[in-house]
């Protein structure tokens, strides 16, 4: 039980106690061996790589400054695409997960076939690679040579990832039903609640929110998986890294993509360690 | 009047036969309480009662129906008879006046500001009036367990039935929860419960009745099976407990 008074009394206390002194000088010096080493380790990087007997060549083809400048606008543009796929891909993946993982715990024996077809589903695009999913959907399906707006790489592909990122979904969302105990089902159904209704208000809201961090890292994934997108057509930020190497012949604009991707993913990872962080706290 | 009544009520998990022929009739406005060794069957048949579990064996009417009938509509009984668990089993993302709002919005159909009077109403009359946008972590076990039975009240059950109820409590909180207990007999609420407090089933039952394997034993008022019971387990029992 959160003891509200506590807090109180540790700000009253002003004077550090000889405790606090103590750690407070460990935590001084585990810090500054934690930067000395790490200095020590960058010092040697610098220091020996550039006399790898390649490194020239790999400083020119790889870091290669006038290219970075002279692509990093556009590779910011062919980005937006990237940025507007994961856009219109998230909610129907979000909707379509939760979907599949309702069929497979719906407990009617008249609904069975829900339930297999639930499983079938996840287990078949779970089991698939990405890329080969992106190639059968964003190639099979155009090549029924349909009309001009419905054969578009953007819609095939786009499907693509939405069906193998919503199995996925479904698998953690089904955890986060699952992990939620008997006893609030029970509850529920003390009360005279229907199974679902007591899905509705009761164990789903606990069990989204049990899993939202599982669900972020999958949606950061899904962020760099567009990149895939690039082997059937849409001139995305990879695809236009690969225009720009071979018109410059030269491979800086792959670190600069490289280098916005992670703008991108890092901040959102280290956030979802946070939300996976304070869940734990707050748990135990 | 006979409110209750279990005939021959059977219940078995797997192979283990955990109510062994329950016979048991509760009256309009009765207290009765359950006392037994662990495992002796207490929240099994309270579970039964408002059809949580199904029984394989025996009746069980209310108001003279027979609820136990297979394909009788379980929703229909446990608005009727409310339950209380040991564990609060509060919903935890949904604050105290949340809780007890869900179920008559969802299964009577409430308009939230039909509710909002007579929910108030029910917290002040338990003290809790001040708690009611709390969420569970925020409130101590026994406020938990008092919100718990409003919640279950705000069905407006017929019967009530309790599952030890102040177990989970520390001890200078149990008080509080067996104090709305005196209230509901006090208002004449016909209740069932399963309790390790002996002192609290003797200041207030109607009467007592002592399980053993899934069988009740022995039942009697309370000032006879404490002071005379007729069985050697029960006084068994009893003995162990002072
Ligand atoms: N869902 C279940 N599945 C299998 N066995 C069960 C289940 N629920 C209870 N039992 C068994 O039924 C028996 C009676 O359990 P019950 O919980 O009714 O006893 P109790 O009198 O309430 O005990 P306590 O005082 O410990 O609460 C026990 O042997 C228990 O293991
Ligand atoms: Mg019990």
């Amino acid at each position: 039980m959160p003891n509200p008074d506590q807090g109180g009394a540790a700000a009253l206390s002003a004077a550090p106690t000889r405790r606090e002194i103590h750690e407070a000088r460990l935590r001084r010096r585990s810090g500054a061996i934690a930067a000395g080493s790490t200095l020590l380790v960058i010092g040697a990087i610098v220091l020996f790589v550039p006399m790898a007997p390649g490194w020239e060549a790999v400083r020119r083809s790889f870091f290669n400054a006038e290219v970075f400048r002279k692509t990093f606008p556009g590779l910011l543009e062919a980005f937006l695409v990237d940025v507007a796929i994961f856009l219109w891909c998230a909610p129907a993946i979000a909707l379509l997960g939760l979907v599949i993982a309702l069929c497979r715990d719906v407990r009617a024996p008249a609904l069975f076939p829900l339930r297999l077809f639930g499983a079938l589903y996840t287990d078949v695009f779970r089991g698939l690679p990405v890329v080969l999913v992106v190639y059968l959907i964003g190639f099979g399906v155009p090549g029924l040579g349909l009309p001009r707006p419905w054969n578009s790489p953007y819609i095939w592909g786009s499907l693509a990832l939405i069906l193998v990122y919503a199995a996925y979904v479904a698998e953690v969302i089904r955890s986060g039903i699952d992990s939620i105990h008997v006893s609030q089902r029970s509850a529920a159904a003390s009360l005279g609640l229907s199974e679902a209704d007591t899905m509705r208000y009761v164990v789903l809201p606990q069990a989204i929110r049990n899993v939202a961090p599982a669900n972020m890292n999958l949606f950061i994934a899904l962020q760099k998986d567009v990149a895939l997108l690039s082997f059937i057509g849409p001139v995305e930020i990879f695809r236009q890294a690969g225009v720009y190497k071979s018109l410059l012949a030269n491979f800086t604009p792959y670190v600069g993509a490289a280098l916005i991707f992670l703008a991108i993913t890092i901040p959102a990872t280290r956030y979802a360690d946070y939300l996976l962080h304070r869940q734990r706290r707050r748990q135990s | 009047m006979a409110k209750l009544v279990l005939q021959g009520v059977r219940k078995r998990f797997g192979q283990n036969l955990v109510l062994d022929g329950i016979d048991l009739t509760v009256s309009q406005g009765e207290m009765v309480c359950l006392i037994g060794a662990s495992g002796s069957g207490k929240s099994t048949l309270l579970r039964c009662i408002n059809l949580l579990e199904p029984i394989d064996d025996g009746t069980i009417h209310l108001d003279g129906v027979d609820i136990s009938e297979p394909g009788y509509d379980p929703q229909a009984v446990r608005t009727r008879i409310g339950i209380v668990f040991q564990s609060f089993n509060l919903f935890p993302h949904m604050t105290a006046a949340q809780n007890v709002m869900l179920a008559p919005r969802r299964v009577l159909g409430r308009r939230p500001e039909e509710m909002a009077g007579p929910v108030e109403a029910l917290f002040d009359r338990f003290g809790l009036k001040h708690r009611m946008g709390h969420y569970p972590d925020q409130l101590s076990g026994g406020q938990q367990q008092r919100v718990a039975i409003i919640r279950a009240l705000a069905m407006s059950p017929e019967i009530m039935l309790f599952d030890e109820i102040t177990s989970a409590l520390d001890p200078e909180l149990v008080g509080e929860v067996l104090d709305v207990l005196r209230q509901l007999r006090a208002e004449g609420m016909t209740m069932v419960l399963a309790t390790h407090e002996m002192g609290f089933a003797r200041e207030l039952a109607d009467t007592v009745c002592f399980l053993d394997g899934g069988r009740i034993l022995e039942r009697a008022p309370p000032g006879t099976l404490f002071t005379q019971p007729r069985e050697e387990r029960t006084r068994a029992f009893l003995s162990r407990l002072l």
